[in-house]
């Protein structure tokens, strides 16, 4: 009863602050047909607790010792088979059941024919942070995934091939869809369509490593002509801004450029996120930190700061060559 | 306490606790073998490179070794539930012997193929597997060996007797085991990995 | 005997020291190969790392109270979670259930001792010592951030997390070696729990007579073969990657990473069932005696325990149902997962038939037992919410099935070791537990039992994924912590109210008698504590009940027994 309560209550108490990633407010077609699937399976358990715990608490109550009994033993009863045949169907059949409506669901989801109207978008773990390629639009980005709203009209799922540059890990954001793990040499793939534009949050749901906690997901549902703003701006090279250009060499010929690309520069590592749109981005770190110029700094001074573990090294730069490529960077938009 | 009669007077035999022991730890044994062949086989053909099961040569003189011991152990044990010890010596040091052939010829064919063909338990992922189940039954024949020369050094000094025909069984059993396992294993390896 | 002194009559008294009393009575701890002894040793070995990983469960709670904290470190609450887990299953789990078979199964069978007594002892040592240097890796060596080399990759220890390329420390070595070195000492356990059983049962007591915690051991010893074997050997072939350069789990030599998991779990989920049917043993011991009831259905019980260790082998990957097998692998894991809830489900109803038409008293080991009855049920629910695979896509890898699992393991599986321990400490020790004590315990427990799991479901629910030490502030994730650790806090007084009780009864308790729970299997003809040799004269049963038959001599159990 309380459970079915919370869950009646929960999906409005959830979007009212629209940060809680609750699998009670799904907003795409595998959370909703999850969530229709969970509320018909909590019909039938919550049956049987209610008969199986009231025969329970009814037993206690009942066949409770007292004092005014009389001293001798209560009656033997070794077994019957009636009633012990009785409680072996019923639970067959009801298993029967709820396998049945299960089955529908997993085929439903895990074999739908991808739609030619998808969005192709390419995950690929790290140790902790997420890269997504967008391999038909010609965009690689980092930790927050746009992808646009899908209605039944004008449906747009997103299909994301899931791959591991290193360890598992597994992507989960709740109120989009069941997860699905990222395997080195295991490519995976999973679809959303999320109906309503807005933000939805997520982390990765499989232990990687010192920093698992930090390696957070924003996924921006955009309106379709949001979505193809942000789609052309992605597809600009850098900003090149030459009052930072003293930035933009110190980016390019300390190590930076070993790990990060900027389109357009000649920075073209791959170990770490691509920067070309940093600025289009509210958190840095995965999520670790908000993306404000001071935020920047110290990540760059130290990341133990804000992800103690986190892969990139502290930069040993000089205080002006830390302003200036953080000046650099805070141009990226 | 006191006793309550029942009401037949049969005869109370339960199995012997040596050999419950000793199937329950072939059990067990199987149960770790078996995990060992299912890497093995779902690692067939998946080496990303360096050489593969085509530099194997077929065994056969050390598996017609090694399964004749299981026929000279039985030998061995048919002499000593008779009473037969000194028959019994000599069969049971023909199983060591041709056991200890076997682990001979494995040296020989896993020198050539380190030294000759390059392939170690780190050069690639058939190597790996091919080293690890081998190498595991190997090690088994190794402790049966150890058992079995035991029983040699007891039968030697005179301390075996019939009345030990039943712990012989069930050491054989063991032996017998190793044998299976390397039927399976010659299989996997030998012929369906090739 | 090595552990009693007989005096030769009419010689003079030449007592011992009292420091060489003292350690004359420790080496016979150390050396004893009876199984009362050995059994002793387990459990206490059992409830000393309860209570440390009760300790690292605590401070992971701490951690976890509000978010962004700084109690712990990244790198030690991984360690931490880590060790509770590996700690929780591997030296409190199967310590328990090693430690109550050894201590009953001979004394319900009417047997002298185990099959094998010095297998018996090389088995507990060698547990033992897999826990100890489990342990030592706190302090051996400096792991990558100087906080000792703990395992810290979560017990399920995922490759290629765990290859030298990722774990460059000692941290994966320890786990892998000290659970190999334990591994064999629970072998050996099994080989000698399924030996005693079938070779060792006193005159009449056939396999459908013999107490069903003995059945229960004897399937959970079969199961242990084929359980505990797949794991030791992924760890050797972990180990064989990590020291000799092997690639097994080498993602880009051709190795596989699923193929780990694939290995781990057929290891890991009858490795729950092998916790919980003793555990189900214990209650089908506790809950006929105090409710003055012969169980109801024992060939179905039978029946059931075997049936669920067969169908526990075909379900391993439903812990697997995110890492993209085909849809008809997950149908089928799904239906198989469902079908392992039908004679479970079987026994809970045998349970309350037992207690039906009884007279129930609820003295401590019955309050735990009918606790057990309710959270099982419970437990067994949510296990069908999880079975149901796209709903698994969701819950798995979040709080949700933390929940669930610590409704099974504790709410069930420690909640019935302390029925066994209210129950059984009498025979044990010659004294009676405090009844009083073990009600606060009971009550304390079940209240932050409850505080803490039911509260855990729901913050799974809403997206609190498992294995982070920290979470963010906005996620509505805040108040919900703070009350599962408060719970959490509750059950750690409620278990130091047991171990005083366990030492402080030892000391005054009153006198227990042979019987004084006024039971019917054979241990309880014995005197409390039992002499080493057990039984003075074999005993010859001819029901499940022998004591009942002799309690009762015009309404013999033989007559009616099916």
């Amino acid at each position: 009863m309380l459970t079915l309560a919370f869950m009646r209550a929960a999906p409005s108490v959830a979007q009212g602050a629209l940060t809680t990633p609750s699998i009670l407010a799904p907003a795409s077609t595998p959370a909703h047909e999850t969530f229709a699937l969970s509320q018909f399976v909590l019909v039938i358990t919550g049956t049987i607790f209610v008969v199986v715990g009231g025969l329970l608490a009814f037993v206690i109550i009942r066949f409770h010792a007292r004092k005014t009994d009389a001293g001798h033993e209560p009656a033997q009863i070794y077994g019957s088979t009636q009633v012990e045949l009785a409680w072996t169907v019923i639970p067959v059949l009801t298993v029967v059941v709820l396998f049945l409506t299960t089955a529908r669901v997993i085929f439903a989801i895990q074999d739908a024919p991808e739609p030619k109207s998808a969005l192709d978008v390419t995950v690929v773990g790290h140790q902790f942070w997420w890269e997504f390629r967008y391999p038909k639009l010609g965009i690689v980005t980092a930790n927050e995934l746009h992808i646009p709203a899908s209605t039944s009209d004008a449906p747009q799922p997103a299909y994301l091939q899931l791959l591991s540059a290193d360890v598992d890990h597994s992507f989960w954001v709740p109120q989009l869809g069941g997860k699905t793990d990222l395997i080195p040499d295991h490519p995976n793939q999973m679809w959303i369509d999320a109906d309503k534009p807005g933000l939805y949050l997520g982390q990765c749901a499989q232990f990687c490593g010192i920093e698992h906690a930090k390696m957070l997901i924003r996924v921006y549902v955009d309106t379709p002509q949001g979505f193809d703003a942000w789609v052309k701006n992605q597809q600009q090279p850098a900003m090149d801004d030459a009052a930072v250009a003293a930035g933009r060499r110190v980016f390019e010929s300390e190590a930076c450029a070993n790990c990060h690309t900027i389109v357009g520069t000649s920075a073209h590592g791959t170990f770490g996120p691509d920067l070309t749109h940093l600025m289009s981005r509210a958190t840095i770190a995965a999520g670790a930190a908000a993306n404000t110029p001071d935020n920047l700094r110290s990540w760059i001074e130290d990341p133990n700061t804000f992800k103690p573990g986190a892969l990139m090294p502290a930069m040993q730069l000089s205080d002006q060559e830390t302003d200036e490529v953080v000046a650099y960077l805070t141009t990226l938009r | 306490m006191s006793s309550i009669p029942i009401f037949a007077d049969e005869n109370w035999r339960l199995p012997s606790r040596g050999r419950v022991a000793m199937f329950s730890l072939i059990i067990g044994e199987s149960a770790i073998f078996t995990i060992f062949v299912v890497a093995y086989i779902y690692y067939i053909g998946r080496s990303t490179y360096g050489p593969t099961p085509q530099i194997l040569d077929v065994p056969w003189f050390n598996t017609i070794c090694l399964l004749s011991s299981s026929i000279s152990i039985l030998f061995a044990e048919r002499a000593i539930e008779r009473g037969r010890l000194r028959s019994f010596g000599a069969w049971w040091a023909l199983t060591m012997l041709l056991g200890i052939v076997f682990l001979a010829g494995t040296t020989v064919e896993w020198k050539r193929l380190i030294y000759t063909d390059g392939l170690s338990i780190r050069t690639n992922l058939f190597g790996t597997t091919f080293y690890s189940l081998v190498g595991l039954h190997a090690t088994h024949v190794v402790v049966g060996l150890l058992m079995l020369s035991l029983v040699m050094i007891f039968t030697l000094l005179g301390r075996v007797e019939q009345r030990h025909a039943e712990r012989i069984q069930v050491l054989s059993l063991y032996w017998h085991f190793v044998d299976a396992v390397w039927v399976v294993v010659f299989t996997v390896v030998y012929m369906v990995g090739r | 005997m090595a552990d009693q002194t007989f005096p030769i009559p009419g010689t003079p008294d030449v007592g011992l020291s009292r420091g060489a009393a003292v350690l004359e009575w420790l080496h016979s701890w150390v050396v004893t190969v009876d199984h009362k002894k050995l059994g002793i040793l387990y459990v206490v070995y059992a409830i000393f790392f309860m209570l440390v990983a009760g300790a690292e469960a605590m401070a992971i709670r701490i951690q976890l109270a509000i978010p962004h904290n700084h109690f712990l470190s990244p790198e030690l609450y991984n360690e931490f979670f880590t060790m509770h887990g590996t700690t929780m299953v591997f030296l409190v789990g199967m310590t328990f259930i090693f430690g109550f078979g050894n201590y009953l199964v001979p004394l319900m069978i009417g047997a002298r001792d185990m099959a094998f007594p010095r297998l018996n002892a090389f088995s507990f040592w060698m547990t033992a010592f897999g826990g100890l240097l489990l342990y030592y890796s706190f302090i051996g060596g400096f792991g990558l951030y100087g906080m000792g080399s703990a395992p810290d990759v979560t017990w399920w220890a995922y490759a290629p997390l765990t290859e030298r390329a990722f774990s460059p420390g000692h941290n994966t070595d320890y786990w892998a070696l000290a659970l190999i070195v334990a591994g064999f000492g629970t072998l050996g356990a099994a080989i000698n729990t399924l030996a005693t059983v079938f070779s060792m049962r006193c005159r009449g007591m056939t396999l459908f007579r013999m107490p069903l915690f003995v059945w229960l051991m004897t399937v959970t010893s079969g199961l242990t073969l084929i359980t505990i074997t797949p794991l030791t050997a992924a760890q050797v072939m972990l180990t064989i990657d990590r020291y000799l350069g092997g690639h097994f789990f080498d993602t880009q030599a051709g190795g596989s990473a699923t193929v780990w998991m694939h290995f781990f779990w057929i290891f890991g989920h009858p490795e729950v069932y092998v916790l919980i049917l003793p555990a189900f043993g214990i209650a089908s011991e506790v809950i006929p005696v105090f409710s003055r009831k012969a169980i109801f259905g024992y060939p179905a019980m039978v029946a059931a325990s075997i049936g669920i260790a067969f169908v526990s082998l075909s379900v391993w990957a439903h812990h697997m149902f995110t890492i993209g097998m085909t849809s008809v692998s997950n149908a089928f894991f799904a239906l198989s997962t469902m079908m392992v809830g039908i004679p479970t489900g079987i026994k809970i109803f045998n349970w309350i038939a037992t207690m039906w038409g009884g007279k129930i008293r609820f003295a401590t080991p019955m309050l735990f037992c009918t606790a057990f009855l309710f959270q099982f049920l419970c437990a067994g629910l949510t296990g069908i919410m999880l079975a149901v695979a796209p709903w698994n896509w969701q819950l798995h890898n979040s709080y949700f099935v933390i929940a669930h699992f610590h409704y099974t393991l504790t709410g069930s599986f420690v909640f019935c070791m302390f029925a066994g321990i209210y129950y059984w400490y009498p025979k044990v020790t010659g004294r009676m537990l405090s009844e009083t004590l073990g009600k606060w315990h009971f009550w304390l427990f079940f209240i932050g039992f409850h505080m803490t799991f039911d509260t855990m479901h729901f913050v799974g629910i809403l997206g609190m994924p498992r294995s982070i030490y920290t979470y963010e502030p906005d996620r509505g994730w805040n108040t919900l912590n703070m009350i599962i650790s408060v719970g959490g806090l509750i059950q750690a007084i409620a278990v130091l109210i047991l171990a005083w009780n366990l030492i402080d009864s030892f000391l005054h308790g009153s006198a227990a008698g042979n019987d004084p729970w006024d039971a019917w299997t054979l241990e309880w003809s014995t005197p409390s504590p039992p002499p080493p040799y057990n039984f003075a004269t074999d005993p010859v049963v001819r029901s499940r009940r022998p004591l009942w038959d002799i309690k009762h001599p015009n309404d013999p159990d033989w007559k009616y027994e099916r």
